[in-house]
């Protein structure tokens, strides 16, 4: 028998019984569709993750405090307050740190914030005017900390944009009085929508001059004396710096510190962040790939099923066609090729409508607040449809091979 | 030629072993139109698997055209039953899904035969049912399913005619038919033909009688004048 003939034999057969082969196609449709689009799902989300982190710069460092030893007993790591504002300043400055172009402090405490009747909890974080271009936070209305702020440890504040939509609602929230942590403060600025999970958003936070955050608000102090800050972001002139810059930033540190053993600071950059958020969502995606794929195995054993019941029912066609001459390895593609049309076509199909799907759910809020963008790949669709022929194959081999090795006779006799 | 040596089988029922031919031995010239007759569980439904290839002989030699058949394994037997043998069934075996056409094209799928098409036209011809080929089969008549069955086993000019009851389920006119056909097949093309049946009368129009009981020839006697079956309708 030439490849025509059996499918041609294989896709009239299937057509004998039409219901029964669409439902069984079904099974295969859904858990392609299913991969496809969740894995498409998937990588959408790992996409957007990195590309937010990507918006926030990939030219930066954070330098933080390395972890306290107490007695043998270890902290978290920056739970030193070893980094002060000096460091910040002497890095900005330092001949031996050419590679950085610009240094932002900063300091952060949590805090009630309240405004007449309303009130909420954020995050204060202390900075200095770089901090705005460093981290990339424009103004939408008002104005930035500013360095006379800073100087005279000035009760201003620049709001998130979070923030000031709970406080003040469409008010203009300039030149309003707000209490932190029952100081008064006087709004100066709101900042620009940015956006982020629901988990962590950098519209949920309020920025005062670092001073005033120290001072006023903050109570902790280094070992040495000077004002502690929490995280020390350091911009290079580009990403090609960032090996010289690392070198540069622990040398002028190490100098600063006088360390000649451990370091009390850490070192990182956007990369890592991005790499270890990368190998998080690559499990994630892996994770939904997993589901579907439990729905594309019971679409396989659905065909195992039917191709079993059909091997039954045809016992006498089987008897016959073996009278006829056929051998057992006819009859063997006969029903292997029945059981891999069923589980390709449903791949096709399957295929067709997980493309769709992909297509509606692009741009559209699915987890948390933010648009997703769906990323639907060749190498997914090659995937599926290699998948899927081999599901047709591993579950029709059985049933095939049951009835290739029927006894002519018997199948014959067969009612 | 068909010529079997004291051919023995022994069927495994479970724990029992069931002798259903117990040192059978004929030959069979090629033309021949012979009727295998005998009671049910006489061994004549096992002695026509045996001669069609379908089994193998428990002990003792079956030598086709020569080759000793009883010793090839699934596969070239399968080869031998599609190039020498065609199957007559009572209750014709056809796929009730497939045209009348595609159903005697069955064989020819199985022997990379070219001109499918048109040798299974001709043998549908020959049967007299070429206006009936893409009726199926639960749209025919059983005399004109049977038929179809004819023109399936001819298809592929085989050398032997093997037909189990050809008439059973048939009224006495469609029977006539029938073995007129069979009969016209062995004289014109000179296929061997060898029909078991328990009738009698089928009987008297083959060339030769070979009686069976408890799995043993007890009879085997020519017929002096077969009776020739009056056909209308054939090519």
């Amino acid at each position: 028998m030439n490849a025509m003939t059996i499918i041609r034999t294989a896709l009239s057969s299937l057509g004998s019984n039409k219901l029964r082969a669409g439902l069984t196609l079904l099974g295969i449709v859904i858990g392609v569709a299913a991969v496809i689009s969740l894995m498409a799902i998937g990588r959408g989300v790992q996409a957007s993750i990195t590309e937010r982190i990507q918006s926030l710069g990939t030219n930066l460092l954070f330098i933080r405090p390395g972890e306290t030893s107490t007695r043998g007993l270890r902290g978290g790591q920056g739970s030193a307050a070893s980094l002060t504002i000096d460091d910040a300043n002497a890095l900005r400055d330092s001949p031996f740190a050419p590679s950085v172009q610009a240094v932002a402090p900063e300091l952060s405490v949590s805090a009630q914030v309240v405004a007449g009747r309303k009130n909420t909890a954020t995050t204060i974080v202390g900075v200095t005017p770089e901090y705005q271009e460093v981290r990339n936070f424009p103004v939408g209305e008002g104005q930035f900390i500013g360095p006379g702020h800073v100087e005279r440890n000035a009760s201003v504040a620049v709001l998130g944009y979070q923030v000031a939509q709970d406080l003040y609602g469409f008010r203009s929230p300039i030149g309003q009085p707000v209490r932190i942590n029952g100081r008064q403060f006087e709004v100066i600025g709101v900042l620009k929508e940015k956006g982020g999970s629901s988990f962590f958003s950098f519209d949920d936070r309020v920025m005062v001059p670092i001073t005033t955050a120290y001072y006023r608000l903050a109570s902790s102090r280094t070992s040495q004396g000077g004002i502690s800050v929490h995280t020390i972001n350091v911009q290079m002139g580009s990403v090609d710096a960032m090996d010289a810059a690392l070198g540069e930033v622990a040398t002028v540190l190490r100098l600063r510190h006088r360390i000649s053993g451990e370091d009390d600071f850490t070192v990182t950059n956007q990369q890592e962040t991005i790499e270890a958020l990368q190998e998080a969502t690559n499990a994630f995606v892996f994770f939904l790939g997993a589901i579907a794929g439990i729905s594309l195995l019971v679409g396989g054993i659905g065909i195992m099923n039917i191709m079993l019941v059909s091997v039954t029912e045809r016992t006498r066609e089987i008897g016959i066609r073996k009278a006829m001459g056929a051998k057992r390895r006819d009859i063997l593609l006969q029903f292997v090729s029945e059981a891999t049309l069923l589980s390709l076509g449903g791949g096709g199909v399957g295929l067709l409508l997980g493309w769709a799907l992909t297509l509606m759910l692009n741009g559209r809020s699915l987890i948390g607040a933010s648009p997703l963008q769906t990323a639907f790949n060749p190498d997914i669709a090659i995937m599926a449809l290699a998948v899927s022929a081999g599901i047709g194959l591993f579950f029709g081999i059985y049933p095939a091979m049951r009835a290739a090795r029927l006894h002519p006779i018997e199948a014959l006799r067969y009612e | 030629m068909i010529e079997l040596r004291d051919v023995t089988k022994i069927y495994q029922m479970g724990h029992l072993e069931v002798a259903a031919l117990r040192g059978v031995s004929v030959t069979i010239q090629d033309g021949e139109i012979v009727a295998i007759m005998g009671r049910s569980g006489s061994g004549k439904s096992t002695l026509m698997n045996l001669i069609g290839c379908l089994d193998v002989p428990t002990a003792g030699q079956y030598i086709l055209d020569g080759e000793n058949v009883g010793r090839l394994n699934d596969d070239r037997l399968a080869v031998v039953r599609n190039q020498k043998v065609g199957f007559v069934f009572q209750t014709y075996n056809l796929l009730p899904r497939l045209t009348a056409l595609a159903n005697v094209e069955l064989p020819l799928l199985y022997g990379n035969a070219r001109d499918r098409g048109r040798r299974s036209k001709e043998a549908l011809d020959r049967v007299g049912l070429g206006d009936r080929m893409d009726h199926r089969p639960p749209e025919l008549s059983g005399g004109e399913q049977q038929r179809v069955g004819i023109a399936r086993a001819l298809v592929k000019q085989p050398s032997i005619l093997l037909a189990d009851e050809p008439t059973g389920n048939l009224d006495s006119r469609s029977s006539e038919e029938i073995i007129g056909i069979l009969q016209q097949l062995n004289r014109e093309e000179g296929i061997t033909v060898i029909i078991v049946t328990h009738e009698p009368d089928i009987g008297a129009h083959t060339g030769r009688i070979v009686s069976m009981r408890d799995g043993l020839i007890v009879d085997d006697q020519p017929v002096a004048e077969p009776r020739q079956a009056v056909v209308q309708g054939m090519v």
